[in-house]
């Protein structure tokens, strides 16, 4: 058998980032050299971005089953099961690389992406977050690359009409040279109309919809190739750009559409865009496809078969339709000025035919694709375990008040109203808690009833980093807690793996540890991921991102009037600690900006105790006796205190006695822990059930006065603190003439 | 009341615009397609919800302003019916030349998104009447184009007859006269910023946009 | 036959993005730059061959759609 097909090289098998024992497998299974349009193929499906072949291993590790999932991880979005014959759908994902590259556009496009992939499953999108990264604040990139992410997100979700409603902010140096920019989207959907990539069958017509194919994003290695064409400068990669007018009529389309009953199989054309999305449909349903690439709508003249099936063009999708249905598809979605075309026919091959010009230009099996992608288990190794930090080891300062400004006015701590306010968070008019609003999870209702969804994004890298498996076990936890603090039962995760370079044992043992300590919270906490997707690879020149495995999660609110904000909090209410203070350190945001060092052991996680202080919390908001819970993160009680305090216009007296220092009491970042605001009578009621449920509750303050205080002493006065905390970020942003 | 809502490629509050009628009048209103070319018989109110029709392409509003309805539209006004446009409506509106004025590039450049405190300026009015006796609102908004800009010598007259309906407590977007909300000479025709159907509701956006609504259905 | 129509806010028409250019502009340095304003360009491909019938008929699209009179000017340029 011949090596190479006509002008194909061992560089260019070598550019489509084919190693020689997956270039073998190909010629194996094709029993012949592959074709350029057929490398292309096999190129982007055994990429690691499609085939997760570094991550598949782990991944098996997720519990993913659960009386409340309906669909778990494989098809484009997680499903739940929200009662009444209703379902939440829903997924996060990354576009790191591309936000780097071209902020506002790698941004826009993101959320256009997990938009589809939401809707592509039936159900209306309502509701959108980002969990976003981004390096130093001081660093020269970062302004710039801020402004950009943020006017994407706004300039693409805006338009479509889903409110942007949470998501989280952070800088780290560790973030210099890869940001991080992962969307969140959920949608709504009737839980016996879902739809799937799988279900299709021989014989039938596939419509494509939506936007024409250019040459966008083609992937990258291969441009990079000057023997591939002499045309090099006119087929160089070019960025995506996203157009939220053509998918807000998509989503109107494609939802009418599903209303009809036409549809066998659908799915949306996302990374690899036509090459995926129509392999992952006939490999799912084990038939063929037949294309005729003549008929691919198409946004630029002299377009190549390579260039059709590679292209990354946005706001497209493939629709498998029931025979003889086309032309419902057709009047549809003329109606809505979309590009539609019957471009091919699903066959009982087990073979993707494509024919282009008259001539067949790729006939491939389709199974190997998927069945022999392949699968590695890359070396790992465990970071070293580090000391556990107390408080009895770090220097008392002299000023509580003092250090509470610092922390509170950090840039991870730093108000984001800067941010927030360009996305619109009200559009679909359900959202009954977003950014704006002091909760520690968004809370969107259910449309046309009282139910409503909580939602959340969470990750702490600084514990993941310290300690992958204990990082990993917290960001669950983390999640579930911001979920319990609403009021809400918390369902499920889809998760967003960001990792450095997974060739590398340290980077792999990061990412194993914090896969295997997510697993076992989500086991502990019956807490399932339904969806979710793995970004490797994001490190400069060596140096990688700290780990980052961000979580989404969706939990129900039965009653939106029996929910709990961490505002609302008035004079002479008691404030109550739930959860044991021990003053741990290690990898605080204490040591991160006060004494700017990041040692430590990650604070530990009991995952039991986590359990019953959530539905200890979760039962009192229910009976109606909590007037404001917040959960304790970042900067420990006295930041949480002051975000209840902000959010109520109100001081709080903080009271502190024992042998615990006071820095560790004030500071410490035990976990599940929450803050809760109650009337004396609702107190006194809650400290008696915790002294029955064994629960650990303890009276920490009073609210009342114009500062936070502790004892009577280390007063930070509330406006001064007010004023520095939403001035950070505008500061930062308005700076002129300094880049 | 009989009402419809107008619908082009790239509306969004739509169906916002449909629940806050049909919580307000008990009916759910008509739900018209920018193609057709004739309304509903015998409608009370018309009202042109927020968006991005046409993607705010070439101008907010420019290409829904010109498209099948609005002949059908334009011709109903001149009936003196009732017509509210919010937001990318309210661009539409003076697109259309219905209203007097231009909605420019807020000042700040950025999208804003915020509850915005207003000042009710007129409520003498079809619009407004329910809210006698209460001067300031609060109402969201969430705009890129809310930037009110007229001439002087037609913000001397809108001013003088008592068109300008709302303005901001606190100016967001560089309008002129802090305007949020006009209405035309005859006092039927209605454009604002703000969004009174994102206000009719306690577990949304709070509920000082109802009078708005309960003013039309007083007049109807 | 091929339009280009420049589309540009009227004199005396505040101008938040020109004037945010002009800002950027000095802020690095080009303190020359006594003002911006931006506008846009509209390029139209038309069939046939008579240009001033041609122009008339942009004129028309300009008055009717591709600019708003009242805050707007436009120039026809046809080639």
């Amino acid at each position: 058998m011949t090596q190479y097909a006509e002008g194909i090289t061992a560089e260019i098998v070598k550019e489509h980032g084919l190693s020689d024992e997956e270039y073998a497998i190909i010629l194996d299974r094709m029993g012949r050299a592959p074709n350029m349009n057929e490398l292309g193929i096999f190129s982007v499906m055994w990429s690691e971005h499609c085939s997760y072949k570094s991550s598949r291993l782990h991944l098996g590790k997720f519990p993913t089953k659960g009386d409340k999932v309906i669909q778990g991880p494989g098809e484009n979005a997680g499903v739940i099961d929200i009662g009444d014959g209703q379902a939440c759908v829903f997924k996060m994902e990354s576009h790191n690389h591309p936000s780097y590259i071209e902020p506002y556009q790698g941004a826009a496009t993101g959320v256009g992406g997990i938009l589809r992939d939401v809707f592509t499953m039936g159900a209306r999108p309502i509701a959108a977050l980002n969990a976003l990264r981004f390096g130093a604040h001081d660093h020269p990139k970062t302004r710039q690359l801020v402004s950009g992410v943020v006017a994407g997100i706004g300039g693409y979700g805006n338009c479509v009409g889903v409110p942007t409603v949470g998501g989280e902010t952070n800088f780290h140096e560790g973030y210099d040279g890869n940001i991080l920019v992962n969307a969140m989207a959920v949608g709504l959907a009737d839980a016996d109309k879902i739809f799937y990539a799988r279900g299709a069958e021989a014989g039938q017509p596939i419509v494509y919809v939506g936007s024409k194919t250019g040459r966008d994003g083609i992937h990258g290695a291969t441009m990079a190739s000057a023997e591939f064409d002499d045309e090099s400068e006119e087929k160089r990669p070019t960025v995506q750009v996203g157009d939220p007018f053509v998918e807000k009529k998509l989503i109107e389309a494609c939802l009418e559409l599903m209303s009809t009953d036409a549809i066998a199989a659908i799915q949306d054309m996302g990374a690899a865009g036509l090459t995926s999305s129509a392999i992952e449909m006939a490999d799912k349903g084990g038939i063929g496809i037949e294309l005729n690439m003549d008929t691919v709508p198409q946004r630029e003249t002299n377009m190549t078969t390579y260039e059709m099936m590679l292209s990354e063009s946005q706001e497209r999708m493939l629709v498998i339709m029931k025979p003889g249905r086309e032309d419902v598809a057709m009047r549809i979605f003329k109606k809505w000025e979309l590009d539609v075309a019957v471009i091919g026919q699903t066959t009982d091959t087990g073979r993707m035919v494509l024919n282009h010009h008259g001539e067949v230009v790729c006939d491939m099996p389709i199974a190997p694709l998927a069945d022999d992608a392949p699968k590695y288990d890359r070396p790992h190794f465990a970071p070293e375990v580090r000391a556990q930090i107390s408080a009895k080891d770090v220097a008392k300062p002299a000023h509580m008040g003092n250090v509470l400004l610092s922390l509170m006015t950090s840039p991870n701590m730093a108000s984001k109203a800067w941010i927030w306010n360009q996305y619109d968070r009200h559009v679909m008019a359900d959202t009954a808690a977003s950014s704006e609003d002091p909760s520690d999870a968004a809370v969107v209702r259910v449309h046309g009833t009282d139910k409503a969804l909580a939602i959340t994004t969470d990750c702490t890298p600084r514990y993941c980093f310290a300690d992958p498996f204990e990082g990993g076990k917290q960001t669950v936890a983390e999640a579930w807690r911001n979920l319990t603090a609403t009021g809400a039962d918390p369902i499920a995760i889809t998760d967003c793996l960001n990792f450095g370079n997974p060739e590398r044992p340290e980077i792999m043992g990061q990412f194993v540890g914090c896969v295997e300590g997510m697993a076992e919270a989500c086991r502990a906490l019956d807490f399932p991921v339904v969806s979710g997707n793995v970004s490797l690879y994001n490190e400069t020149n060596g140096v990688a991102i700290p780990p980052t495995p961000a979580v989404g999660a969706v939990g129900l609110i039965p009653n939106i009037n029996q929910r709990a904000g961490f505002g609302g909090m008035k004079a002479g209410q008691i404030l109550l600690a739930v959860g044991d203070t021990r003053g741990v350190m290690g990898a605080s945001l204490y040591l991160r900006v006060i004494e700017e060092r990041e040692d430590g052991g990650s604070p530990p996680v009991d995952l039991a105790v986590e359990k019953v202080n959530g539905d200890f919390v979760r039962g009192q908001i229910r009976s109606g006796r909590v007037v404001a819970c917040h959960d304790i993160s970042d900067g420990g009680l006295a930041c949480a205190a002051a975000d209840m305090a902000l959010a109520s216009g109100i001081g709080i007296k903080l009271a502190h006695e024992g042998d615990l220092p006071m820095h560790g009491f004030l500071f410490g970042e035990d976990q599940a822990r929450y803050l809760i605001a109650a009337d004396k009578e609702d107190a006194v009621a809650m400290l008696q059930d915790a002294k029955a449920d064994d629960i650990p509750l303890m009276v920490v303050g009073l609210a009342g006065g114009d500062a936070i205080s502790v004892n009577g002493a280390h007063n930070l006065d509330l406006v001064k603190l007010r004023e520095a905390w939403e001035g950070w970020l505008p500061d930062l942003m308005n700076k002129v003439g300094e880049d | 009341m009989k009402s419809a809502v107008i619908v082009f490629p790239g509306s969004n509050c739509d169906r916002d615009a449909h629940d806050a009628l049909k919580r307000v009048t008990g009916q759910a209103p008509a739900m018209v397609w920018h193609q057709d070319t004739t309304l509903p018989e015998g409608l009370d109110f018309i009202m042109i919800p927020g968006g991005f029709s046409y993607g705010d392409y070439l101008r907010c509003g420019a290409m829904a302003s010109r498209s099948a309805i609005m002949p059908a539209v334009i011709a109903h006004a001149a009936t003196g019916a009732p017509i509210l446009g919010v937001c990318n409506g309210f661009q539409i509106l003076a697109e259309s030349g219905l209203l007097p004025g231009a909605l420019m590039r807020n000042a700040g450049l950025n999208f804003v998104c915020e509850k915005a405190p207003l000042t009710v300026a007129n409520s003498n009015t079809r619009f407004t009447s329910a809210y006698a006796g209460r001067s300031d609102l609060t109402i969201p908004i969430a705009h890129h184009d809310g930037n009110y800009n007229a001439d002087e010598e037609t913000l001397e007259r809108i001013e003088g007859e008592g068109q300008i309906i709302f303005r901001y407590g606190r100016n967001p977007n560089g309008s002129v006269h802090d305007i949020a909300g006009v209405m035309n000479e005859n006092g039927n025709i209605m454009g604002m910023m703000p969004h009174p159907e994102r206000a009719v509701d306690v577990n949304h956006g709070g509920t000082d946009g109802l009078a708005l609504f309960e003013s039309l259905l007083g007049s109807a | 036959m091929k339009a280009r129509i420049h589309v540009y806010l009227k004199p005396g028409v505040l101008d938040p993005q020109g004037a945010a250019v002009a800002g950027a502009l000095h802020n690095m340095g080009y303190n020359e730059v006594e003002a911006a304003r931006q506008g846009k360009l509209i390029e139209l491909d038309l069939t046939g061959d008579n240009a001033d019938a041609a122009k008339a008929r942009v004129d028309e699209m300009c008055a009717k759609l591709l600019s708003n009179p009242v805050i707007e000017s436009y120039s026809i340029e046809m080639s």
